[in-house]
């Protein structure tokens, strides 16, 4: 295969088949799955793992978000682990000795309503107590931050301000993978991919009938493993389904487009809730945009075309300048929706695996933090402080995260 | 874009109707029965097959029904449209 290429030698990491057995696997090749192995092998030194992806490394929703990163969450909770993410996204590329282009531009999340304006002064002063930075801006400000914002007070739905993450920024996804596919190699995990996970090798107690996970059956035979973590996205519930339980988990299309190329003309990130888009510009020079999932559960990586006409009239309301911006490419990620729209890492009702999902429409931003917190948790069995709050038992005691809204973005 | 038929007003855009999410879905017949992780799970737990999927939908842009409907969730293909007082129709799986 690689002779077919020619002169390129310098692979990233091998392409091996699975050994029968590992000490721990991770089922899902993509960003999250990707930085649990890393941290199982770095924090951890639990090398003798295998990452199972059904198909290519990080081709799922690593390959289809919009790649912002911010940790501005309102509740305490939500802000520890996206600014330890955060944190990370600052110190992991020069540790994995890989240029991210993690852009900290900033983030404008902008406010159009009188009750916006009060939510999002809120969320500042949560953030700033939770030592996230931020600030709010007025009108004026908006506009020195990012110019082509317009705020003139005639539009429908006039900016009234916004919240400002300096540290927020973008990164380039594929680079994130590349990385920590390249460290992981190097440490000696195997990462493979075409193997997809059709089902669950349990044992179950004769005394106390618990069921506990010793393996589990691919495409490319039976792998066994003392532990095993889920952290497949959308995917998660009919994993879930094959070992026998469920998650409180709806899967959606999240749609994502870019235009065609053009010069930088938009300095930072710039997100609202209210007439609901988001956009940047990529280092290429794409505007990249997104904005809510369609409403009905799919998996067919694609959605309804009203939805992206509904944020393509969010986006020239905001941007009158992309009225001659010219569409490139449209497409679909499936996300897994949350009841409290917080993520879901830690065990699960069967003994030894454990799972990382919910994400939701926020996972990129928080790939660092769910891979300390996933690896933590399947290497001591006990959840980090990171992840305890993340349960599913938050769910039978009602000790919800509810960013619904309160994330600065509508889910 | 869906292409869904209201059971009395006829085939509408997607745009019209509002989702509502897993269908047969009953109120418990005694709430103050219900363990906590039994209430759990009937408010936050349901199913997300990849597959055929009986969901409620409103029209509540034209005659404001409810009404339930088998649709493929990998390839969007509604394959049943049937009222709430209706059983889900039996289909045939498509592997």
């Amino acid at each position: 295969m690689a002779g077919e290429f020619g002169e390129q030698k310098d692979w990233l990491w091998r392409n091996p088949d699975p050994k029968p057995s590992y000490d721990m696997l991770v089922i899902g090749g993509g960003g999250h799955g990707l930085a649990t192995a890393y941290y199982l092998a770095k924090q951890h030194g639990i090398t003798n793992i295998a990452v199972l992806e059904k198909g290519w490394l990080a081709g799922g929703n690593m390959a289809r978000n919009t790649t912002i990163i911010r940790s501005n969450y309102l509740w305490d909770e939500s802000a520890a682990i996206y600014e330890f993410s955060l944190k990370e996204w600052e110190r992991l590329p020069g540790e994995l000795d890989y240029d991210f282009l993690f852009s900290q531009r900033g983030v404008l999340n902008l406010a159009h309503t009188l009750q916006d304006v009060r939510d999002s002064i809120r969320r500042v002063g949560a953030n700033q107590l939770n030592g996230v930075d931020g600030e709010w801006l007025e009108p004026d400000e908006v506009a020195k931050v990012c110019p082509i914002v317009n705020v003139s007070p005639e539009v429908r739905y006039p900016v009234l301000g916004a919240t400002f993450q300096p540290r927020a920024g973008i990164a380039k996804h594929d680079h994130v993978a590349w990385a920590l596919a390249r460290a992981l190699d190097s440490m000696g995990v195997d990462l493979i991919q075409n193997c997809e996970v059709t089902g669950f090798a349990l044992s179950t107690s004769s005394t106390s009938g618990a069921r506990r996970v010793v393996g589990v059956e691919t495409t490319r035979g039976r792998i066994d493993a003392g532990v095993i973590g889920l952290t497949s996205a959308g995917h998660s519930s009919v994993l879930a389904a094959k070992a026998g339980f469920r998650l409180p988990v709806q899967s959606h299309p999240l749609q994502a487009l870019v235009s065609e190329l053009y010069q930088p003309v938009h300095p930072t990130v710039v997100m609202s809730n209210h007439v609901h888009v988001y956009v940047s510009q990529a280092h290429k020079g794409e505007l990249v945009m997104g904005a809510g999932v369609d409403s009905y559960n799919g998996y067919g990586q694609r959605g309804s075309f009203h939805v992206i006409e509904h944020q393509m009239a969010a986006a020239l309301e905001l941007f009158p300048i992309f009225g001659t911006a010219r569409l490139l490419r449209t497409w679909g990620g499936i996300v897994d929706v949350s009841p409290d729209a917080s993520p879901i890492i830690g065990p699960t009702p069967v003994d030894n695996l454990f799972v990382n999902c919910g994400w939701g429409t926020g996972g990129f931003k928080a790939t660092p933090g769910a891979g300390f917190a996933m690896a933590h948790t399947m290497a001591t069995g006990e959840a980090h402080e990171l992840n305890r709050p993340f349960g599913l038992e938050r769910f039978v005691s009602g000790a919800l995260i509810d960013e619904h809204g309160a994330a600065a973005v509508a889910h | 874009m869906l292409l869904l038929t209201c059971p009395w007003c006829g085939p509408r855009d997607e745009t019209e109707y509002h989702y509502g999410g897993e269908a047969h879905v009953p109120y418990p017949e005694d709430p103050s029965a219900l363990s906590d992780q039994q209430w759990a799970e009937y408010l936050f737990y349901r199913d997300n097959p990849s597959g055929l999927f009986a969901e409620r939908w409103s029209h509540s842009g034209g005659c404001r029904r409810w009404f339930n409907v088998v649709r493929d969730t990998r390839t969007y293909a509604v394959h049943a449209v049937y009222t709430a007082a209706d059983p889900r129709p039996e289909i045939e799986v498509n592997p």
